[in-house]
């Protein structure tokens, strides 16, 4: 039985739970988490590590189920699907970045990005398959490195290639973990650029991280402790990626200069 | 999932690892290639004795004498006088769907003619002989009735006799010579090689069995009798009269003769080669085994190498079955190369097994499908474990997996 609410949030968490039963021990790594997410937001999760913000993210990706709580979205209840249920809405609503980029290694960006579609209910042509990856591809600004393999682009670029992937698909919502965990300082102000110019083309996203400077490019931050949510605010002195890097490469060549 | 799609991913996959892949199919491809060379050496070997057997004559049943002993002596069938021409008659005339009946008198003799002289086996027969052997005529013709009531001084004789006694003449109308009777050769037979037993068939000189039993012999018993049934689904009936007849024309209580069709013998001499294919199909079907062994531990690895591809793949969304389909389809290919490369294997195995030992072997194409199937079935069986450990894989844990 799926129920639906009447909501125009994309992500509705309703006293979520999770209990991890492991052995003698009851993990409880959410203890009731309620949050309502608007299309067309970027939300930071924050916390330490045991805050929750893992498990979290899975149940968000519909990765997990939650015990206890109800989760809609996009106004359906996703919160007792099943397996094979849970992988149809990820490939339909959620495109995901992870921190280690997790491209499929010996094969080509555009094949990357093309990956999902394997899995899509309603079948397209390998020529459409092409076109919407391509196109996604030029929307990160990969258009020239279509036929390049993991190995033969830079970490940024990889992270691209991902962020294409995960957009392929059309989702209601873009899902990152730590997206710029392994990448240096400039490269991760290049990608939250990426991600403020889908925003601004009406992406929702959320974004896992512990880097509070990366959360400032965001537009809300939401902190997690213990399993709960400590505060939930809006970015108060948001960050322009672009502006930020004009400043970085003036910084440079200042030193270059001097 | 799109239908050729996976087909796609795994052609890729087994590419990635070109020689993991090669060693892999290795088992199959020497398990099927055995079952291919040895089925096409035994069957070949069987279609050899068939040929021969069939080489005895169309639907025919022999009626062998008993055997005859003496003071604890015994000789062997069709030694004991205990069959007649009038059997042979009896049987022409009384048994239903006999077409032709020849009664038989067996016996070695010195031949001569031309100023040689040569040892041979000479037969005395009816004129339905060649009928009932598929033997025909290659020059002349056979001796007739008349001449089997005249006690004719006629013959007909083999290709092996006429290259000893005739090489550079014409044999028709000359004489031949047997124990000082002169016999005027009226028919050549054609080549007709080597019986079962390794006997020169074309080794013969056949006159009418009346001339055998007057003239040469002197005797007025017959050795077997040669009988040919109308067709093949007649040939048992034909054998129970024959036995009902001669039972009851010889009022013995133990039976003085015996019976024999050449479904009997074909059973008796094909035996040995089915036994051979029976040995030889456990040994191959166990190296199958063995291979499909290594297919699954291969796929095994294959599955924890590539738990984080599984797990991107799944976060995208592939269900269970996507993976479970990937991963069989990857182990089918595997076997299923294997199994192309071992009939072809086979196949050339064979081909040179004959030109080295001049066996004859035949691959049916009934095996060559078995091959596939199986091949394909070992692939089934053997990635169905590991493809279904990999669909049930938790997609969180295949992320972190490292």
């Amino acid at each position: 039985m799926i129920f639906t609410v009447q909501t125009n949030a994309v992500i509705k968490l309703a006293d979520i739970h999770k209990i991890y039963r492991t052995g003698e021990v009851d993990v409880h790594a959410v203890r009731g988490v309620s949050l309502d997410i608007l299309p067309g937001e970027f939300v930071a999760i924050m916390g330490s590590s045991g805050s929750g913000k893992s498990t979290l993210m899975n149940m968000i990706g519909c990765l997990d189920r939650p015990t206890d709580g109800n989760y809609f979205l996009d106004g359906l209840d996703v919160s007792t699907l099943n397996r094979d249920q849970r992988a149809k809405i990820r490939n339909d609503k959620i495109g995901f970045v992870f921190q280690g980029f997790n491209l499929l290694s010996r094969t080509t960006a555009l094949e990357n990005v093309e990956m999902p579609m394997l899995y899509n209910h309603a079948r397209l042509s390998s020529s459409e398959q092409k076109d919407r990856a391509q196109k996604s591809l030029n929307l990160v600004g990969l258009a020239e490195r279509a036929d390049h393999k993991p190995n033969q682009l830079s970490g940024g670029q990889q992270q691209r290639v991902a962020i294409a992937r995960a957009l392929v698909n059309q989702p209601s919502l873009l899902l990152a973990d730590e997206p710029t965990g392994n990448l240096d300082s400039q490269t991760s102000i290049e990608i939250m650029g990426v991600f403020q110019k889908l925003n601004e083309a009406g992406i929702t996203i959320i974004m896992v991280t512990h880097e509070l400077d990366i959360a400032r490019y965001t537009k809300r931050t939401v902190i997690l402790r213990d399993g709960k949510i400590l505060t939930d605010e809006p970015v108060r002195d948001r960050l322009n990626a672009e502006s930020e890097l004009k400043k970085l490469k003036q910084a440079q060549e200042a030193v270059k200069l001097a | 999932m799109r239908i050729f799609a996976p087909f796609r991913l795994a052609g890729r996959a087994l590419r990635r690892n070109k020689m993991r892949s090669l060693l892999t199919m290795l088992g199959v491809i020497i398990g099927v290639g055995s079952v291919i060379a040895s089925v096409s050496i035994t069957t070949g070997a069987t279609k050899q004795v068939e040929d021969k057997v069939a080489s005895l004559g169309q639907n025919v049943v022999t009626v062998f004498s008993g055997n005859f002993s003496s003071g604890g002596m015994k000789g062997g069938w069709g030694s004991a006088p205990t069959l007649t021409v009038e059997d042979s008659r009896a049987i022409k005339n009384e048994v239903a769907n006999v077409v032709a009946v020849s009664p038989e008198i067996r016996d070695r003799a010195q031949v001569l003619a031309n100023g040689q002289n040569w040892n041979t086996q000479v037969l005395g027969e009816s004129p339905d002989y060649p009928q009932i052997r598929d033997w025909d005529i290659a020059s002349g013709g056979m001796f007739t009735d008349g001449d089997v009531r005249g006690i004719g001084k006629v013959a007909i004789i083999g290709k092996t006799v006429v290259d000893q006694l005739f090489a550079d003449t014409d044999p028709i109308g000359q004489t031949l010579i047997v124990r000082n009777i002169p016999f005027k050769v009226v028919g050549v037979l054609e080549t007709k090689g080597f019986n079962l037993f390794g006997q020169d068939q074309d080794d013969v000189v056949i006159i009418p069995y009346t001339s055998h039993m007057r003239r040469l012999s002197k005797r007025n018993f017959v050795n077997s009798i040669l009988v040919q049934a109308a067709d093949k689904n007649s040939i048992n009936q034909v054998q129970d009269d024959i036995t009902a007849l001669l039972r009851d024309r010889h009022k013995s209580a133990e039976p003085d003769f015996t019976v024999r069709t050449q479904l009997e013998l074909m059973q008796m001499a094909t035996q040995t080669s089915k036994i051979m294919s029976v040995l030889l199909g456990a040994i191959a079907s166990v190296s199958l085994i063995v291979g499909g062994i290594g297919i699954m531990n291969i796929m095994l690895v294959s599955v924890t190498e590539r738990t984080r591809e599984i797990g991107i793949r799944m976060a995208v969304g592939a269900r269970g079955r996507d993976i479970l389909i990937q991963f069989l389809i990857e182990a089918v290919t595997l076997s299923a190369v294997g199994g192309i490369m071992g009939i072809a294997l086979g196949m050339a195995a064979a081909k040179i097994t004959s030109n080295l030992t001049g066996w004859p072997t035949l691959t049916p194409v009934a095996w060559i499908g078995i091959a596939c199937l199986s091949s394909a079935g070992i692939g089934i069986v053997s990635g169905f474990y590991p493809a279904w450990k990999a669909s049930r894989l938790d997609p969180i844990e295949a992320l972190r997996y490292e």
